[in-house]
């Protein structure tokens, strides 16, 4: 049951998006977050609406995957709307006993659920349709340039998938040693919240040393393997950009534009 | 001169306490002549604590003798310049199989290696889909490894090591971890690879099974080599074995058992239908 976790939520349909190069998406998806803050007015919105509803169109993963991703936010998004709705200072609309909701109020909590949603909706629009192992991948070759600044990108991509590959083993681990212990009387299950916490305490110590010992295996395969960093490495599949990464990087610079000038300087 | 050549070599694990002292010194290799030449299958034997996988651990220079030498395709492993091309020229397969697998998905795994040494994109592809076919992996090429067997994934960190076109698989432990069938697997993928390929294989075991079929073993007891020769030498002297504390194939001790209440049996037979014809005859 364990072994078929996979991190990322990796939706397997063949659509034009999940074809698209990983860095292409991480593109998109940071210009359409940057988008959603920049606009503030209906008609940007509007805009970010159609453009996300016609990528998860043609992205073909069902929109339920999608709320999904939301579920583990509501209570982020209950904050935020709830902070905004009633501390926001301006015009009254409704006040009872010692709250006031203002008009100002009303709209900036109204903003700030849009924005949040389509962030999360967005986000997940990318992870769903980008194998993890893609999306490590693009964020190497995307941030290459900040190795002249001596950041080990090549490192953290190298560590990141690494971790990727081993979450299911460590689950699988701490699976077994949960059993162990059960066996020899430990209790994970009763108790509050707190109680359950500190039961999960002895699991820890055994995990880290398996955890040490299989990094230190791998490290000494890695170079048994020749591994010695990112230098004087090929790659078995290099990112090439194709003809429809060009499209989709143009259909995004029109969004962009459009949404910067319609949701922003636009006044009706 | 062999393959892999080994003079006096001496490996010493030193063990200090928390403020830097040494507190003791143990030689887990010692004195060991090693001569093995390209195209052999060689078996290397001993209870835990032999010494056998340190051994194996200089023959792929991740460690280095404390003194003498070894000679990996004629290159000196102490010297650094060519650490690279030894790792290359000798490939190293370990005990557990998830803790070698760095891809997740196979043919990433298996492309590990070349990328590492900087083979072109195409010819990566090449090598991947030729050491998969080796090892009788390639129709999992795209699976991922977490789902594979004991035996399946074994035969992929072995597939990973062939791409890299070695002359030569230090096998530490292949089997250990897997039941009688990921066995059977593994060494049959191994002894494929030797006939077929001509690559030398150096066999580190403690199941008396795989080494039959290994053109040359050895016996290794506190870091000194106790016995060497053919299968059939060393398993023809069963109360030595025994002495090491090794156990010996079971139709092996039977012969030697039917011999010792005066049935004429020869010595060191290793298999069923040698046993069975032996007494025909």
């Amino acid at each position: 049951m364990l072994r078929d976790i996979t991190l990322g939520q990796y939706y397997q349909t063949d659509s034009v998006i999940h074809r698209l190069d990983p860095r292409v998406k991480l593109v998109a998806t940071i210009v359409f977050i940057i988008s959603l803050f920049l606009v503030d007015n209906f008609i940007g919105y509007l805009i970010a609406a159609v453009f996300l509803a016609c990528m998860i169109k043609i992205s073909k993963v069902p929109f339920r995957f999608m709320v999904k991703g939301m579920k583990s936010v509501v209570f982020l998004l209950l904050i935020a709307v709830v902070f905004n709705l009633f501390l926001t200072p301006g015009e009254p609309v409704i006040s009872f006993w010692k709250i006031t909701v203002t008009k100002e109020g009303l709209s900036m909590a109204f903003k700030m659920a849009v924005r949040l949603v389509f962030l999360i909706i967005g986000s997940s629009l990318m992870t769903l349709t980008t194998t993890p192992n893609n999306l490590t991948d693009g964020m190497e070759k995307l941030m290459a340039p900040l190795k002249r600044l001596h950041v080990p990108v090549h490192e953290v991509a190298m560590m990141m998938s690494i971790a990727l590959r081993f979450i299911p083993i460590l689950l699988e681990e701490t699976d077994k040693i949960m059993k162990a212990q059960i066996a020899r009387g430990a209790d994970f299950e009763s108790g509050n919240l707190i109680k359950k916490a500190k039961s999960m305490v002895p699991l820890l110590v055994p995990l880290f040393i398996s955890a040490f010992r299989r990094a230190n295996d791998l490290a000494m395969a890695m170079e048994a393997r020749c591994y010695r960093g990112g230098e004087h490495r090929t790659k078995m599949k290099p990112l090439v950009y194709h003809k429809r990464d060009g499209m989709a990087y143009g259909i995004l610079a029109v969004y962009a534009v459009m949404s910067v000038y319609f949701g922003r300087f636009f006044r009706i | 001169m062999g393959i892999i050549e080994a003079k006096k070599l001496i490996f010493e694990y030193i063990r200090r306490d928390e403020e830097g002292n040494v507190e003791g010194i143990t030689r887990a290799v010692d004195e060991v002549d090693l001569d093995i030449k390209q195209g052999d299958f060689v078996a290397v034997l001993g209870h835990n604590g032999s010494g056998k996988s340190t051994l194996a651990k200089h023959l792929n220079a991740i460690l280095y003798p404390t003194e003498g030498t070894v000679w990996v395709d004629g290159k000196d492993t102490a010297d650094e310049k060519y650490l690279w091309e030894i790792r290359q020229s000798a490939g190293m397969v370990f005990q557990n199989p998830d803790n070698q697998i760095i891809g997740q998905v196979v043919e990433e795994d298996v492309g590990f290696g070349p990328e590492n040494m900087g083979v072109p994109t195409k010819e990566i592809w090449e090598r991947v889909e030729e050491s998969l076919k080796a090892v009788g992996m390639y129709q999992y090429r795209k699976h991922s490894p977490n789902k594979l067997s004991g035996g399946q994934k074994q035969r992929v960190s072995i597939a990973g090591v062939i791409a890299m076109h070695p002359k030569c698989i230090i096998l530490d432990e292949p089997t250990a971890m897997l039941d009688p069938n990921g066995r059977k697997e593994v060494i049959r993928a191994v002894r494929a690879l030797n006939h077929a390929e001509g690559i030398t294989v150096i066999l580190i075991t403690h199941y008396m099974e795989e080494i039959i079929y290994a053109d040359k073993a050895i016996v290794m007891d506190k870091g000194h080599i106790a016995m060497q020769g053919s299968p059939r030498e060393i398993f023809s002297k069963v109360e030595k074995l025994k002495e090491l504390r090794l156990d010996v194939p079971q139709v092996t001790l039977l012969a030697y058992e039917l011999k010792k209440s005066g049935i004429a049996l020869p010595d060191g037979i290793l298999t069923n239908e040698e046993l069975i014809k032996a007494l025909q005859a």
